[in-house]
């Protein structure tokens, strides 16, 4: 009986279970990994609109002259480097707190700091470009606390307006990567806390020793999301600053969207610095992994 | 623990919570208020609602977007699951190492920005125009396909079936019940939590998606509700009282749907990482 069901079991699994995964396996394949081979043929090609012809690595040479690329490679890195840690690490520091057994209001704290999360990217962009704008509320409550005495350029100052774009992402995504610690944290026995107090460590020994080693693949799942994430950040740039003033804030998905859509229509070189996340990303992940080292051990 | 560090806990999480929060209430307030209020930096609720809401129905058109975006998000969701919960079951329940090795290769695809699918997927629709109009540019279907298969959602989807207790299959099977017969009647309904869970991510993505529909809705009728935000966010004369009524309504849907059922939200984004 159980040999039988395990031969009629292997027959199923050749034929019923591709059927299962076919739409999907077509839609992967048409979807995304066709349009990757499409773009990496034209990212060898130039010229506007759809009369491309191969010119070699020309593009790639370009990239290195193209003071516009240098500047997008460089905000988005900025982000990167500033946004990213300081984001985890607020996540990190409340999601600890809110773990807290004895948190009174710890639901609608929970829910309060996830709440930016739920929001449509345009939609809080929108209402943070108001809010920043230079006579806008920000500005107002700073100059009645007497903290500045003139308004800030929040948005049209190129060094302001960085700052600007960061606060906002961070404002959005901080909730949401508390989501995912919380509910680590909550699989970490309460007894190893215990024990580490009964040993005299300090809350900040055990932050450092018990919870961030716990925490290291949910740690490195979200800074890989965020460090993706960020490599691809579109739309706040584009409806806060609309990547000014010049090209101040600009990120790498921006001046592919330009490139394609807003200049004259240049594909191919859109797809030649469309490569150049592709490689950033792999790299960056590949880096994480290795700083993440042995946490399979 | 000392009462100076209480202090500080509560002290600290309830800014972070204020600021969080802190944009919702002026949204909300402003849509109350008239344009001139919003500048002057009105906080307290006025009663131009009223009026504002007349204004995005009428002035702004904002019903055409809402509708725009409903069709899309839904059709989105409902084949995001169907498309998805095969393919996670298919590769749990009928599991191999080729199918193993080609599970590995879809993952590869969450690692793919989408500004790099855009330019060949913008061309790859411009030639479906030409000879299928009705799944080219500027149709719901080019917004739809692109989007709708994710390694994400197979992936969780797989995952989930890890814990489905296969001996339920089993007895499908002994009462006569097709493959296809098994997972509609017995896999699908046990497994409704999961599927509530990936629908929210899923119909919230979809709801909110800006860069794709920004490149394929060339047409000012097919707009969607991100699409139409970000035209009145940069407008030059901006009505600040009707555009945060339209962010308002585009948001209750969202709001709504994860206040109804944020365990499943919750349980849909980290889900699939335990």
């Amino acid at each position: 009986m159980r040999e039988a069901k395990a031969v009629n079991l292997r027959n199923k699994t050749n034929v019923v279970g591709w059927s299962f995964i076919a739409i999907a396996v077509i839609m992967i394949c048409a979807f995304y990994f066709y349009p990757m081979i499409r773009a990496l043929l034209m990212s060898f090609q130039s010229g506007t609109g759809t009369n491309l012809s191969y010119v070699g690595i020309d593009n790639y040479t370009r990239l290195f002259s193209d003071s516009t690329f240098i500047t997008t490679l460089t905000n988005t890195f900025l982000y990167l480097i500033v946004q990213v840690p300081i984001m985890i690490v607020l996540a990190l520091f409340i999601s600890v707190l809110l773990n807290d057994k004895d948190l009174k209001l710890k639901g609608f704290f929970r829910t309060a700091i996830f709440l930016p999360a739920v929001t449509s990217l345009v939609a809080y962009s929108v209402i943070f470009k108001y809010l920043f704008g230079a006579d806008g509320l920000i500005n107002a409550m700073l100059l009645k606390l007497h903290l500045i005495s003139v308004p800030i350029q929040w948005i049209t100052d190129p060094f302001w307006a960085k700052i600007t774009i960061i606060i906002a992402i961070t404002w959005r995504w901080t909730g949401y990567n508390m989501i995912f610690y919380l509910s680590a944290l909550q699989n970490i026995d309460n007894s190893i806390y215990e024990a580490a107090r009964i040993d005299g460590a300090s809350s900040f020994k055990q932050f450092t020793k018990i919870t961030v080693p716990l925490l290291k693949p949910i740690i490195l799942f979200t800074s890989i999301t965020s460090t993706i994430g960020t490599l691809q950040l579109f739309d706040e740039v584009m409806n806060i600053t609309k990547g000014g003033p010049g090209n101040a804030t600009m990120t790498l998905s921006q001046y592919i969207y330009n490139l394609s859509f807003k200049y004259t229509p240049d594909f191919g070189y859109a797809a030649t610095v469309s490569y150049a996340i592709v490689i950033l990303i792999v790299i960056f992940s590949i880096l994480q992994f290795k700083l993440a080292g042995d946490r399979n051990d | 623990m000392t009462k100076l560090k209480r202090i500080f806990i509560y002290v600290f999480l309830s800014a972070s919570a204020i600021v969080s929060i802190f944009p919702f209430l002026w949204m909300i307030t402003s849509s109350t208020n008239r344009s001139i209020d919003v500048t002057k930096g009105k906080l307290l609720p006025g009663k131009y609602l009223l009026e504002n809401l007349d204004k995005a129905f009428n002035d702004v058109d904002i019903l055409p977007a809402l509708l725009n975006s409903a069709k899309i998000s839904i059709l989105t969701t409902l084949l995001a699951m169907l498309i998805a919960s095969l393919a996670g079951y298919g590769f749990e329940i009928f599991k191999s190492k080729a199918k193993d090795v080609v599970f590995s290769i879809l993952l590869i695809s969450m690692m793919i920005p989408f500004a790099a699918l855009m330019v060949p997927l913008y061309r790859m629709f411009g030639t479906i125009s030409q000879t299928v109009p009705i799944l080219g540019i500027d149709t719901i279907s080019s917004v739809i396909l692109p989007t709708v298969t994710t390694a994400f959602l197979i992936f969780f989807f797989r995952q989930s079936t890890k814990m489905f207790p296969k001996d339920m299959l089993e007895a499908g099977r002994i009462d006569g019940l097709n493959e296809l017969g098994v997972f509609f009647r017995i896999y699908v309904p046990t497994m409704k939590t999961s599927y509530a869970a990936a629908a929210i991510i899923t119909f919230m993505s979809s709801w909110n998606n800006y860069l794709w529909p920004l490149v394929v809705l060339q047409s000012p009728e097919k707009r969607t509700i991100p699409l139409l935000i970000s035209s009145l966010g940069s407008s030059y004369a901006p009505d600040y009282g009707v555009i945060m009524t339209v962010i308002l309504i585009a948001t209750l849907p969202t709001a709504i749907v994860f206040f109804l059922m944020q365990k499943h939200f919750v349980a849909g984004m980290t889900g699939s990482v335990k």
